[in-house]
């Protein structure tokens, strides 16, 4: 009897511990450990300041601060938000202060390779789209909706911590460019 | 021991359910908030095709969103049609799948073909829900009354009155080259259909 009791008790808090993957990462945490391919373009490996081919990881991207946006292609804020985000890269890149020290990447969950390069086609995106097709990093991130930013420290020795998320909401360049500085403590 | 043994498998099995039941909210896009209805994992495909690749594309003529009825056979010997059934509004995977056909204007043009997006509910609830997607290019049908008649024809209309996420191309003289009847818990790669719209060439 008591067995049966301690199962049920078991069962009933399952729900509260068994789906880690479900929740999305937070401030404080570090980045899910997550693998993405070497992008193939030159300049994309050398905006990442990585080398060769395979997979890396977050921390081995060569800067302070990243900036890392879940979006989809099918998705109608990320296509409105598109433009808004191609700027932020151009006021990093055009600030001899920041150029270097902070990067944008972005995920397309549940898109392939086709559509996130047609995404990447129609908005012009200067900074590297990795697309997960079957929706496996978008577990590790909890599944959350997009657009989803998350602003990550890059620290020593291959860590990482999470400053920032938002989903939605995306506020325009220049006051994200001023929040991620604040976040970051580049400011 | 033999209890012991027993309860973990009920644990396992459990745990593996819950895993499961978790997986329906497809990257859903934020603009819609709150107000996907989640449908859970459905049977894949719940119809039977009544058309085939080769046959004439049987007409129809449906209200649009916009106001204007909408005819196949107007698109007769001047447009490729793409006819994109989605289940119903206001659900996963369909809420996403036609803001993507929205910025692939380009390649629609470049084949010569118009998209119509179908679905089975009202002009109302269609209008509401793609105003969430911002202004769409395509014209969006309202297969409503006589309930899901033109999905019933096509041989796509589910069970339960919904419709089958599927994709049928025809052809300017009116025959249909490509059906996707997908699984309506997936969204179809866009690809795809790029490679069908190819072979009209």
């Amino acid at each position: 009897m008591k067995k049966i009791v301690f199962l049920v008790l078991l069962i009933l808090t399952f729900p509260m511990v068994g789906i880690p993957s479900n929740k999305p990462p937070e401030k404080g945490e570090s980045f899910p450990s997550i693998q993405l391919p070497i992008p193939k373009p030159p300049s994309e490996k050398a905006y990442l300041g990585l080398s060769g081919e395979g997979l890396f990881r977050i921390p081995q991207i060569k800067a302070k601060v990243l900036i890392v946006e879940i979006f989809s292609m099918y998705c109608p804020h990320c296509q409105k938000d598109a433009p808004g985000v191609n700027e932020l890269y151009d006021r990093i890149e055009k600030n001899p202060d920041l150029k270097g020290k902070i990067k944008l990447i972005g995920i397309g969950v549940g898109n392939t390779p086709f559509e996130v390069e047609m995404f990447k086609k129609t908005y012009q995106i200067p900074f590297p789209l990795f697309p997960d097709r079957d929706y496996l990093l978008h577990k590790a991130f909890g599944e959350v909706r997009t657009p989803y930013f998350m602003v990550v420290k890059i620290k020593g020795e291959g860590t990482s911590e999470i400053v920032h998320t938002q989903l939605g909401g995306y506020p325009g360049a220049e006051a994200f460019l001023e929040l991620v500085q604040k976040v970051s403590g580049l400011k | 021991m033999k209890e012991k043994t027993l309860s973990i498998l009920i644990l396992l099995g459990l745990m593996l359910s819950l895993w499961i039941s978790t997986q329906d909210l497809y990257g859903v896009s934020e603009v819609f908030k709150e107000n996907i209805y989640p449908v859970g994992k459905l049977k894949p495909v719940d119809s039977q095709l009544k058309v085939k690749v080769g046959d004439r594309a049987p007409d129809f003529t449906l209200p649009s969103i916009s106001g204007e009825k909408i005819s196949l056979r107007q698109y007769r010997g001047k447009k490729n049609v793409v006819l994109s059934f989605v289940p119903a509004a206001w659900t996963p995977v369909c809420s996403d799948q036609w803001p993507g056909y929205n910025i692939a204007k380009e390649i629609f043009d470049q084949h010569e073909a118009i998209l119509l997006g179908i679905t089975v509910d009202n002009l109302p609830t269609l209008f509401a829900w793609t105003n969430q997607m911002g202004k769409l290019w395509f014209p969006v049908l309202s297969d409503f009354w006589p309930h899901g008649k033109v999905a019933k024809r096509y041989g796509v209309l589910r069970s339960d009155g919904t419709a089958e996420r599927a994709l049928f191309i025809i052809d300017k003289k009116g025959m249909i080259r490509y059906i996707d009847v997908h699984d309506i818990n997936k969204r179809p790669p866009l690809e795809d259909l790029v490679a069908a719209l190819e072979k009209l060439k």
